[in-house]
């Protein structure tokens, strides 16, 4: 199943909606990477509340998506991960580290505008 | 020495179904041995209760009571003890025990010395047996033969209900530990703070994770500080279990600042090598609620004027 990307003015948010095959996750990769250039996007959003299952292929594709997506000049938020997958995550030691992460969708896109606006305000 | 196997037979039957723990089926000579000998204890009650508690007193068990209670514990015993015998019956004992244990155990009565005093009155009594019977020793072995399970089976009843009973309070002060919930508090908005007071055990530690992590959603919150100032002792597991708490909260968007790592406790941590670079420390926990506030953009100013606290009285 495809994950629908929402452009919302200098963000992208892709709200994974149920369980993702590996296909799937790699997929949503190369269409994040893609729009991300096209739009001139800032920030990027992945939305995982639907999920009740983060396994290290779906965490590590999570976090390869962060760092490629930094390369080419965007920072991505990992938001609405469940109490329970945050825990079996890190019992099975993936701790999408270097990976910023907020609760939900709003703390999400607060994070961004400030994390933005401190860049900016940068000489 | 010649002994007669047909008489011996009675007590490797008694011994059998005490083995098997059915009623005890006594054949007409134990009965009436076993009569014999509960007529011979109730006859010496007295001495033989007094060679007892002064055996008692000597063994230096039962420190924790004084002489006049180990006394009348020891007549009480000693009545259900002769009465076990001659009913062949241990309910009421067990009751009894029961009921001895509840009154003991808070004093800090240990097994060992719940077990040593009947096995002394055991040998007490299997002793005056000898002296009874010194000079007929076939009549010895039968009512040993006698004696013997029926008194086995009374000490194995008082200790195993003197150890269920322990079992009963341990149950139930473990149940009392896990219910004293560590509570999750919001101070201020977007603020949590988890204060862990007490052992964690690998199961209170999941629950602590559980709650914190369900409270973190709940109240939306960017900031939580764990302080364990009330933690005697950590060791690897728990500290490792510490670290995954605090690195799950941050999956959750939450930053958690650690406070009041006790010197013994950071020593500890260090040596035994525990990665705690990950996590955020600070000294007490106004310096992490104080810390937490500027990662939330909060500034405590003062009043121009003090505030007048009620009940004080400024008399300058």
């Amino acid at each position: 199943m495809a994950v629908p990307i929402l452009k919302q003015s200098q963000y992208l948010i892709a709200t994974i909606q149920s369980a993702l095959t590996d296909e799937d996750l790699l997929l949503l990769q190369t269409a994040l990477v893609e729009k991300v250039g096209k739009f001139r996007s800032r920030g990027v959003i992945v939305d995982v509340t639907a999920l009740d299952v983060l396994d290290s292929f779906a965490s590590r594709t999570l976090r390869d998506i962060a760092h490629i997506i930094r390369l080419r000049g965007a920072e991505t938020v990992i938001v609405g991960v469940q109490p329970e997958v945050a825990f079996a995550m890190v019992q099975l030691g993936i701790t999408l580290e270097k990976v910023s992460t907020a609760l939900d969708l709003e703390e999400g896109l607060s994070y961004l505008d400030k994390k933005l606006q401190h860049v900016r305000a940068e000489p | 020495m010649e002994l007669d196997l047909n008489n011996s037979m009675p007590g490797s039957v008694q011994l059998k179904s005490f083995m098997e723990k059915e009623p005890v089926r006594s054949p007409a000579s134990t009965t009436a041995l076993l009569r014999e000998l509960v007529e011979h204890l109730r006859q010496h009650r007295t001495e033989l209760r007094e060679e007892w508690a002064r055996r008692i007193t000597e063994a230096k068990v039962l420190t924790a009571m004084s002489d006049a209670e180990i006394f009348a514990e020891a007549t009480s015993v000693y009545d259900n003890y002769v009465a076990a015998l001659e009913t062949g019956t241990f309910e009421a004992l067990q009751t009894y025990s029961r009921n001895l244990s509840e009154r003991i155990i808070p004093r800090g009565v240990e097994t060992h010395e719940v077990i040593g005093i009947v096995l002394l009155l055991r040998d007490v009594l299997a002793r005056s047996l000898f002296a009874k019977y010194q000079s007929d020793f076939q009549l010895l072995n039968q009512i040993l033969d006698a004696y013997e399970p029926a008194a086995n089976r009374i000490a194995n009843t008082v200790a195993v209900g003197f150890v269920q009973e322990r079992e009963r309070i341990i149950r139930e002060q473990q149940e009392a530990i896990r219910e004293l919930s560590t509570p999750v508090l919001q101070v201020r908005e977007r603020l949590l703070i988890l204060p862990i007071i007490g052992v964690i055990d690998p199961q209170r530690a999941r629950q602590l994770t559980e709650q914190l992590l369900r409270g973190i959603r709940a109240n939306r919150a960017r900031v939580v500080v764990i302080d364990i100032t009330g933690v005697a002792a950590m060791d690897s597991h728990v500290a490792n279990h510490l670290v995954q708490t605090v690195e799950a909260s941050r999956l959750l968007g939450a930053t958690v600042i650690v406070t009041g790592l006790s010197p013994e406790i950071a020593q500890t941590l260090v040596k035994i090598g525990v990665d705690l670079g990950k996590m955020n420390t600070v000294g007490d926990l106004q310096g992490g609620i104080e810390e937490a506030e500027r990662l939330l953009g909060y500034k405590v100013v003062p009043f121009d004027a003090p505030t007048q606290i009620p009940g004080i009285r400024d008399d300058a």
